[in-house]
Parts: structure tokens; C-alpha cells; sequence
């Protein structure tokens, strides 16, 4: 797609495309093609001498098992964030849909959490889950349920997920309301008439109106779990207790910053682009498809 | 004559319709408060975690440390908020919330502002001009999308220390400051503009500049709002650049000062900690609450 009418300068649009493209080239290309090449490459102990090893970095990898349970635990945590965040997010929208007194003002209410930073949401639900000095973590511990997501590695898990899923709900809840409101109301009414009962009219006609909605969030939210949890599991769980916390994007760091591994973290990065790469790829065959509808 | 039997079916009729209404009418009454109360629930359980930290703010640091959790306010609120802006955690960072929120005010506002310029300059270039490279510009800018910075964080912290920017704000926000939505939702806006308004601009003898001024910045404002509201939440929300690009207290941002504030926890002074949660939340709140209009709007548009 493009203009008919366009200006006939042929340098003014160099000018103007020169700070985002030098900017790309710097700060995305140069590092990318580096990770690439790092992650062929393996240094010795001192860090003098480096050599050409080929792909060993990713067998390396893909034999290492603690990177087989990083694998596991963050599809394991990407899973439940996904499927909490979307499944409230949806509940709430189809109430919120409902024309009542006040819908705004819920709406109002419930898109705040947006705003917050992972890591702050994070520390907001140290407060309710802490052993100690958190509403339920003392609750629990104070009825004879052993709570302590610093000493249990799956408590630590549930506690990130839920964390993470609460942060991104808001961002759900938009869209479902986004996507339910464009819902035509005559289809809506044509099924009621046709005497299907609100339950079945939800799941035979606005869920499937709603998918497109659906597919797109759950890309967003896959990404959101692999991606920009970061801050609440190193807030909450630094990744552990045991490394039960340990995602990819905590492990590449771990081994980047701690450890200075660069072949490793390097191939971690690979790996990790080619995730993005594939989440973008299914976006857009998506949106691709929905624009020939 | 019509009263007797068919008078009679008629008035049966028009009650049987009217009670029919009436237990309609009940349920949906029924519904709507049942409607309410989940989302009142919803709302409340959403807001708990905020509502627990805004009152362990104002109480002293032993009780928050010895698990009262207070869902009432105490009478500490200055006193908490007043030493954490002007001093920060007194046992473990020393770094004043005063400080680290000036950071993370440049920086968000920084990455808005920035984001948006170069991002409106190079779509506007793809889209009303014809030059060779065009369409390669375009893709190298598009693939960016897939480069998220948390992928490629190594390589790019040994770019930017090796052109000596670690602990200042250029290399706190260059890095993050090239965006691939913000330019694709303004090239979607601007095919939409029409080529008769190009077509009498050029016909006035205004040149691309003066068009892009005059025109296409005014009816862009919408677009901008919304996308600074977006830009301006991300750039304030970020952690994992931040924590690797700033050693010095001198570019720490709040977000990262709060995790650090709480540090191993043996004498953490948590209702410093929560006051502090609070401030740090306040901003990017605001921006989304004051500009919700625009936001929803530019938000659902981005990303579709």
C-alpha cells in the first residue's frame, strides 16, 4: 500500500530516516549479529584466547538439563500467566459489557494496574504473599499450611505467576472489551430470540466472534511471560528457590552478568531471538489473515 | 357480545404477559446485581495489593515488620514519606526516592518524546517520499520488532560500554529509543491522509517540510497522545536495561531502587519500602488515568 502523491526530494527523506536507522543499525543490528557470532564462539578460562567451535555452544545447551528445566519451567510459568491473565481478563470484559450504571467507572478501575512496572507489582504482592509480614503468607502459615516461597519451589512458582498474571490482566481486559463492544448487537439479539440461553449465546456466538481477539492476546501474553516477567521473579524469587524460578530470560542473565559465560549466554540469546522470531512470525500470519476477511 | 369465554382467554392472556415481563424483568434485575458484585469483587481484589501497601505506609516500621499487615491508616504517613523522599532506605541503599524519581522521570519522558520524534520523521519519509532504499528502510525498521532489548541485552551492554556511555543517560536510553510500533502505526495514519490534501499543499508551493508542520503534526495529535502514554509507562517501567547500564546511584531509577531498597531482607524498613512503592507507582498511574481516552484508543490501535 502506498501514496499516489508523493514529494519529488530525493535527500530530505535520508535526513529524516538517518537518526532511526542509525539508531537501529548501533543498538539492534551491530548487537544481534554480534550475539550470533559470540554464540560460535567459545574463550578460554583466562578470556585470552577464543576459538571457531561451531554449533558446540547449542548442543552444549540443549544437553545441559538445569537448561532443560529452565526450558520446562518457563513453558510451565508462561502457560498459567497466559491462561489466568486471559481467563479473568474475559470474565471481567463480558460483565463489564453488560450494559449496567457504572461500566465506566469500572472500566476506570480496572485498567490502572497497566501502568505499574512488573517488578513494582512484584513488590506490592511480597505484602500478601511473605510468610511473615504478608496477609495471606502469615494467614496460611497461622492455620498450619507450611507457606514460604523463599524455601518451596513451587510456592515460589505460584507466587510469580499470580504476581506476573495480575499485572497483565488489565491489558487483557481492554481488549476482550475492545473486541466484545465491536460485536454487532443485532447477532446478539437474533440468538436471543432464537431462545438460546445466555451461556449458550456466549459460547457458540461471541466467543468465536471474540478469537480473533483471542489469538492476538495470547501471543501478547506468551511474550509478555517470556519476555518482561524479568523484573517481578528477580524482585520476588532471584530465580530461585533451587533455580525453581529460573526462567530463560533469568537463566541468560545469570550466566551473562554472574557467571560471564559469553559463548553460552550468547547462544541463550539465540535461542531466545528465534522464540520472538517465531511469536512475531504467527502474529502476523494471523493479522495477514484477518485482513482478508 | 363479546365478554364471556374470549374475554376471559384475553385477560388471561395479557396477565400471563405482564407476570412473564415482570420475572424477565426480575432476573435481569437479578443479573445486573449479581453483575455488580463480581466486578465490585474484581475491582477490590485487584486494588488489595495497593490498598495493603498505601496503609503499611503510614505505620511504623515494627509493625509492618511483625506481620500486622494494617488494612487501617496509622499515623506515620509524613514521617514515612517525608524520609523516603529526602533519604531513601537509611539501612540499605541510602539513595533519596527524590533522586531516583528525577531518573526515572528524564528517562520515561526521554524515551516518550524521543521514540515519538524519530519514529513520526522516518514514517513520514516512507510514506510521502519515493527514493531508492525505501522499501529496505522500511523492513530494516519493521524486524526491530522481533529484537526486543532483553534478547539482545548482552551484545548491546558491550556496544554501549564500549563507546564509554554506562551510568549516564544517553546509554540509559538510546538503546531502547528506536521503535518499530510507533513508526508502523504512524505510517498506517498517515496513508489514510488524503492525496488531495498533499496535492493542493504542493499546489500552494508548500515544500515537505512546511506540510509536515502545517499539516500532518496537527492531525497527528491523537496519534501522539496515545503513543506518549504507551512510550511513557514502558520507558518508566523498565528494569532489566536499567539494572545492567546503571552501577551508580547517580542514574538509579525507582524501580530498580525499590528491589534494591528491600535487599536481603534482614533489616529491610518496609514501611520505607511501601511508601516508596506508592511514589513509584503514582506517575505512569496518573498518565494512564488522566489520559485513559486517548490511551484505550491508541493502545488497542497499536497493537492491531
Amino acid at each position: 500500500m502506498r501514496k499516489k502523491v508523493i514529494f519529488p526530494q530525493v535527500g530530505l527523506p535520508y535526513l529524516l530516516l538517518l537518526p532511526q536507522l542509525a539508531i537501529t543499525f548501533v543498538f539492534f543490528f551491530l548487537p544481534a549479529g554480534q550475539a550470533i557470532w559470540f554464540s560460535f564462539l567459545r574463550q578460554d578460562a583466562f578470556g585470552i584466547r577464543t576459538e571457531f567451535v561451531g554449533l558446540e555452544n547449542f548442543v552444549e545447551l540443549f544437553q545441559d538439563p538445569l537448561y532443560l528445566d529452565s526450558v520446562w519451567i518457563t513453558l510451565v510459568f508462561s502457560f498459567w500467566v497466559t491462561a489466568l491473565a486471559m481467563s479473568v481478563a474475559l470474565g471481567l470484559a463480558v460483565l463489564a459489557d453488560r450494559h449496567i450504571r457504572g461500566a465506566t467507572a469500572y472500566k476506570t478501575l480496572l485498567i490502572w494496574p497497566y501502568a505499574i512496572a512488573p517488578a513494582v507489582a512484584a513488590v506490592l504482592w511480597i505484602f500478601i504473599f511473605h510468610p511473615q509480614i504478608g496477609l495471606l503468607g502469615k494467614f496460611l502459615n497461622g492455620i498450619g499450611v507450611r507457606w514460604d516461597y523463599k524455601l518451596n519451589g513451587t510456592q515460589a512458582l505460584i507466587t510469580v505467576i499470580v504476581a506476573s498474571a495480575w499485572k497483565q490482566v488489565s491489558y487483557n481486559f481492554l481488549f476482550f472489551l475492545a473486541g466484545l463492544q465491536s460485536i454487532p448487537r443485532s447477532v446478539l439479539e437474533a440468538a436471543a430470540i432464537d431462545g438460546a440461553s445466555p451461556a449458550r449465546r456466549f459460547w457458540t456466538v461471541v466467543f468465536p466472534l471474540l478469537s480473533p481477539t483471542t489469538f492476538f492476546l495470547l501471543v501478547i501474553n506468551l511474550t509478555y511471560a517470556f519476555f518482561d516477567t524479568f523484573g517481578v521473579i528477580d524482585a520476588l524469587t532471584k530465580g530461585g528457590p533451587a533455580k525453581a524460578t529460573s526462567t530463560l530470560i533469568y537463566r541468560a542473565y545469570i550466566d551473562g552478568r554472574v557467571n560471564l559465560d559469553l559463548g553460552s549466554s550468547s547462544a541463550q540469546s539465540v535461542v531466545l531471538m528465534l522464540a520472538v522470531i517465531a511469536l512475531t512470525a504467527v502474529q502476523f500470519r494471523f493479522i495477514e489473515r484477518k485482513v482478508h476477511y | 357480545m363479546m365478554h364471556g369465554p374470549v374475554a376471559t382467554i384475553r385477560a388471561e392472556a395479557i396477565a400471563r404477559a405482564e407476570a412473564a415481563a415482570e420475572r424477565a424483568d426480575t432476573a435481569r434485575r437479578r443479573a445486573d446485581w449479581l453483575t455488580h458484585a463480581v466486578l465490585i469483587l474484581g475491582v477490590a481484589l485487584f486494588a488489595l495489593p495497593i490498598w495493603i501497601v498505601l496503609m503499611g505506609s503510614t505505620h511504623d516500621v515494627a509493625t509492618v515488620s511483625r506481620g500486622e499487615v494494617p488494612l487501617l491508616p496509622g499515623p506515620y504517613a509524613v514521617e514515612n514519606y517525608a524520609a523516603a523522599w529526602t533519604e531513601g532506605s537509611a539501612r540499605t541503599t541510602r539513595v533519596p526516592v527524590s533522586a531516583m524519581m528525577l531518573n526515572s522521570f528524564v528517562m520515561a519522558m526521554l524515551i516518550a518524546v524521543g521514540k515519538i520524534a524519530i519514529s513520526i520523521l522516518s514514517a513520514y519519509a516512507v510514506v510521502f517520499f519515493s527514493f531508492p532504499g525505501r522499501l529496505l528502510a522500511f523492513w530494516a525498521i519493521f524486524i526491530t520488532l522481533m529484537l526486543p532489548v532483553e534478547v539482545r541485552i548482552f551484545p548491546t551492554f558491550q556496544v554501549v560500554s564500549d563507546l564509554g556511555l554506562v551510568n549516564t543517560y544517553t546509554g540509559l536510553i538510546l538503546p531502547l529509543i528506536a521503535s518499530a510500533t510507533a513508526t508502523l502505526l504512524f505510517r498506517q495514519f498517515f496513508l489514510t491522509i488524503p492525496d488531495e490534501l498533499v496535492e493542493a499543499a504542493k499546489m500552494d508551493g508548500a515544500g515537505p517540510l512546511r506540510f509536515f508542520k502545517d499539516v500532518v503534526l496537527p492531525l497527528s495529535t491523537t496519534n501522539i497522545a496515545a503513543l506518549f502514554v504507551i512510550l511513557f509507562v514502558y520507558g518508566w517501567n523498565q528494569y532489566l536495561w536499567p539494572l545492567l547500564i546503571t552501577t551508580s546511584a547517580d542514574v538509579e531509577t525507582i524501580v530498580i531502587g525499590i528491589v534494591k531498597m528491600i535487599g536481603a531482607e534482614a533489616d529491610t524498613e518496609w514501611n520505607r519500602v511501601m511508601a516508596t512503592t506508592v511514589l513509584a507507582l503514582l506517575p505512569p498511574v496518573a498518565v494512564v488515568i488522566l489520559m485513559q481516552r486517548w490511551f484505550v484508543k491508541g493502545l488497542v490501535e497499536t497493537e492491531k
